[in-house]
């Protein structure tokens, strides 16, 4: 299972969604790798990713792809998070 | 991994924002006084929201304002703006903003051990309020964890 989130930078926001979402995946017992990547990396890094976790700003740039796309509100609210991925994955 | 760098001078309660660019440039005022980022930073951070949207406030009430390694950062840190009035960066879920983070990291890649101890302390769900509310620098910290 590969997961890629995505901000602009690729440092601060996505970094805090992996973090998270590296969190809730072990809770969940998911064995996924988690990548933060900036938009201009998108197309290599999420070529073969089943989930890209972001907010609604990138959903339009991200365009066209095999991946679910998980719009995520609160990046601290873990809850969220669970019930999302849960919802994509279960 | 602690939080990047939090000295009182990357720190300031109360301020007075216009709108969210005004918020920003405080916040980017605090990363040069405390030595952390140039000027031109405030102007990078406000270009990235411009550049995709407000999605730089990643939780209700807070934004996480941070542009790319590069030469406005001269190290890594973390700035706290407080606002005495609420800003709107025009989110769907999560404005307004009374807490500016200012992010800058001095080497991509090596900031993710920095941003997890931010996630560390944000996940309990009430250090925003506490932040908004916080009184005195010494506050700040100790809600950061860094004092």
């Amino acid at each position: 299972m590969k997961i890629v989130t995505i901000c602009g930078a690729g440092i601060g926001s996505s970094g805090i969604l992996k973090v998270n979402a590296e969190r809730v995946l072990k809770k969940l017992d998911i064995e996924a790798t988690v990548t933060a990547v900036d938009l201009a990396s998108l197309a290599e890094t999420a070529r073969d990713a089943q989930v890209i976790l972001t907010s609604a700003e990138f959903v339009e740039a991200i365009g066209k792809t095999f991946a679910d796309v998980i719009v995520i509100e609160n990046y601290f609210d873990t809850q969220e998070l669970t019930e999302k991925l849960a919802a994509a994955l279960g | 991994m602690p939080v990047p760098p939090l000295p009182a001078e990357a720190i300031e309660l109360g301020a007075v924002a216009s709108d969210w660019r005004d918020s920003v440039r405080i916040a980017g005022a605090a990363l040069v006084r405390s030595g952390a980022a140039t000027p031109a930073y405030s102007e990078e951070m406000i270009r990235m929201i411009e550049e995709h949207g407000p999605y730089v406030v990643i939780a209700p009430g807070l934004a996480l304002a941070h542009a790319r390694p590069g030469p406005a950062v001269l190290a890594d840190g973390l700035a706290i703006v407080t606002l005495a009035d609420p800003v709107s960066f025009g989110h769907p879920h999560n404005d307004p903003v009374r807490v500016v983070l200012a992010l800058a990291v001095a080497v991509g890649g090596d900031h993710l051990g920095a941003v997890a101890s931010l996630a560390n302390v944000f996940n309990d769900s009430d250090a925003i309020d506490a932040l908004a509310s916080a009184t005195t620098i010494e506050a700040v910290q100790h809600i950061m964890g860094v004092a």
